[in-house]
């Protein structure tokens, strides 16, 4: 029986997030050969991004438009998402690891009775078997985890496995469904905006953070001017969120968020362990501190000893005369 | 009410991890309660003093996880449940997890169930929406602010830094984020009384469940440090230099920017 692979897009803003192209891509590791269906949640004109789906390499997607659906709720995308799956029968489900997607897969596993490997950061197959590799302890080691008995159902941390090429030749069927959706019990009154505009944390490929180092809510303005050039996001060390110089939000370690950019500017942060747990496997750090022993060195690619504060408007301008260049 | 909490114990953040014939090394480390799962004991806590009612802590675990349930009951918690899988069970999944609470929920009149939103150990998060679904009661993972009024739950939401603000009834189960409150230390007196707490023990026997309903659905077959990483370069001279050699080498030498 050839497989049917299922991959739940997420949208953000009017767009789908990248993790959900990287999850195609993820599908295609489990079966090059396999059918791979695209499914979108939202209210409204959907169609446009079902074409994008087709383009990074599903064969053919499913939309459901609805009232109920513009905003995520458990609920709400549960039923969908539950509906598609008793009518496709798909021997394997993929989702990006995001608020979204840890919220809601839980959820649809529990309703299969299946299991669910959440937050992979790459896939192995060999022969038959399929090998999820993720980390545990907040990246202080990683599990190789198998499924043992029904569904291939995971979800894939953003910024891991890379998503395929973009292909506009690419065709493939794009068909809204109706469903009913009933019986929301959450609702959902207010979004308070306090995420930084722009790029995510989760997501992003540069991460300027700061840590007590950097000494007051006003200090961390030159990482945003920083982040801002490099089209980065902020983060912080709990120093820094404890100390009421940023929000939890952008707090990265061991409690907080995992992060694995290609870049990683530490800003006066000393390093300690449950820290470096959040961020040691960024492809490349960078340790700004004034503190030559600090253990940030110790993970550190390239490091600066000096002050931030002289050190930060130094490379806003040398970053400056690179994107003039480019 | 009737307020439970979901506990895990894990190893301490300061430790650090090692790796022996595949697994774990766990001789000699020290264990916490879940850092996230010490917010739920806490807003339980507080919940109750604000609401009136019990707080029941619940883990699945071995003997040693008594350590963890007693420090719980020592902040504050009225009663502890134990179930201990170490004689039936080899290893198990979130699968596993979520159905043996299942059992153990299934009679229980439930109010208000916390969890942390994620342990920082396998970090899957799944077992409270799981269990939720199973139980048929709506979940809000990730909350940062919980007020109760009646049957009436307004409830703070992190969404990857941004707030949503939701409404919900009773019975619910709440996951625990950063940020929702200031875990207290157990008081001595707190530690004291804790002793004298109810802890009751339970096996998957006397849930009525077999070894085979619990039968994981995924098995870890590794696990692996990361490759270590080596101490790389602190640059040196001028900081105007420092600079222009940092930028440059991060665009050609290790090509992000």
């Amino acid at each position: 029986m050839s497989d049917k692979l299922l991959v739940i897009g997420e949208v953000k803003e009017g767009s789908l997030r990248n993790v959900s192209y990287e999850a195609i891509a993820a599908a295609k590791k489990i079966n090059e050969e396999g059918e791979i269906v695209g499914v979108i949640c939202g209210n409204g004109e959907l169609q446009a991004l079902g074409e994008e789906m087709i383009y990074y390499g599903a064969d053919r997607v499913i939309t459901i438009s609805h009232e109920q659906l513009k905003a995520y709720t458990s609920e709400g995308y549960g039923q969908a998402i539950l509906a598609i799956v008793n009518e496709e029968s798909p021997t394997s489900i993929v989702m990006g690891h995001t608020a979204i997607g840890k919220d809601l897969t839980p959820k649809i596993a529990s309703k299969l009775n299946t299991g669910l490997i959440s937050d992979a950061v790459d896939i192995e197959v060999d022969g038959d078997h399929v090998q999820f590799i993720r980390p545990i302890y907040s990246g202080k080691a990683f599990e190789k985890k198998i499924i043992t008995d029904g569904l291939t159902f995971f979800t894939i941390r953003p910024n891991n496995i890379p998503a395929l090429e973009r292909d506009e030749a690419r065709s493939g069927e794009i068909t809204p469904k109706d469903l009913e959706i009933t019986d929301i019990r959450t609702v959902i009154k207010d979004v308070v905006r306090k995420a930084s505009e722009g790029v995510d944390l989760s997501e992003a490929n540069i991460i300027i953070a700061g840590g007590r180092g950097v000494k007051s809510e006003d200090g961390f303005k030159p990482l945003y001017e920083l982040a801002e050039v490099l089209g980065g996001a902020v983060g912080a060390s709990r120093g820094a969120c404890d100390a009421e110089y940023c929000d939890y939000s952008l707090q990265i370690g061991q409690t907080g968020k995992v992060v694995t950019p290609d870049l990683y500017i530490a800003v006066g942060i000393s390093g300690a362990i449950q820290h470096l747990a959040g961020m040691s496997n960024s492809k490349v750090i960078v340790a700004i501190n004034k503190d030559p022993e600090a253990n940030i060195f110790n993970v550190a690619d390239y490091g600066i000893v000096g002050d931030l504060f002289e050190v930060i408007p130094l490379l806003i301008e040398e970053i400056k005369k690179l994107k003039v260049t480019v | 009410m009737n307020i439970y909490v979901l506990l895990k114990k894990t190893f301490d953040t300061e430790e650090k991890i090692n790796v022996s014939n595949g697994k774990i090394e766990e001789d000699g480390a020290e264990f916490i309660i879940n850092p996230y799962d010490e917010y739920a004991v806490e807003e339980a806590i507080n919940q109750r003093d604000e609401h009136g009612g019990e707080v029941t802590v619940v883990t699945i675990g071995d003997e040693e996880s008594e350590k963890q349930l007693r420090t719980a009951l020592a902040m504050g918690a009225d009663k502890a449940v134990l179930i201990n899988t170490e004689d039936d069970l080899e290893d198990g999944d979130q699968f596993t997890t979520a159905k043996i609470l299942e059992a153990f929920f299934e009679e229980k009149d439930v109010d208000l169930l916390l969890a942390g939103n994620v342990a920082i150990d396998e970090a899957s998060g799944q077992v409270g929406p799981r269990l939720a679904e199973s139980l048929g009661i709506p979940y809000i993972t990730t909350i940062t602010s919980l007020k109760i009024d009646g049957d009436k739950v307004n409830i703070e939401k992190d969404v990857e830094g941004d707030v949503e603000i939701i409404e919900a009834s009773l019975p619910v189960l709440v996951t625990c984020q950063q940020g929702l409150n200031e875990p207290r230390y157990p008081s001595l007196p707190g530690i004291m009384k804790a002793k004298k707490k109810p802890l009751e023990e339970l096996e998957i026997d006397d849930l009525d469940l077999d070894e085979d309903e619990v039968a994981p659905k995924s098995k870890t077959i590794d696990i692996f440090l990361p490759p270590e990483k080596e101490a790389g370069r602190v640059l040196e001279g001028e900081m105007n230099d420092q600079v222009t050699e940092l930028v440059s080498l991060l665009k050609h030498e290790s090509k992000v920017l």
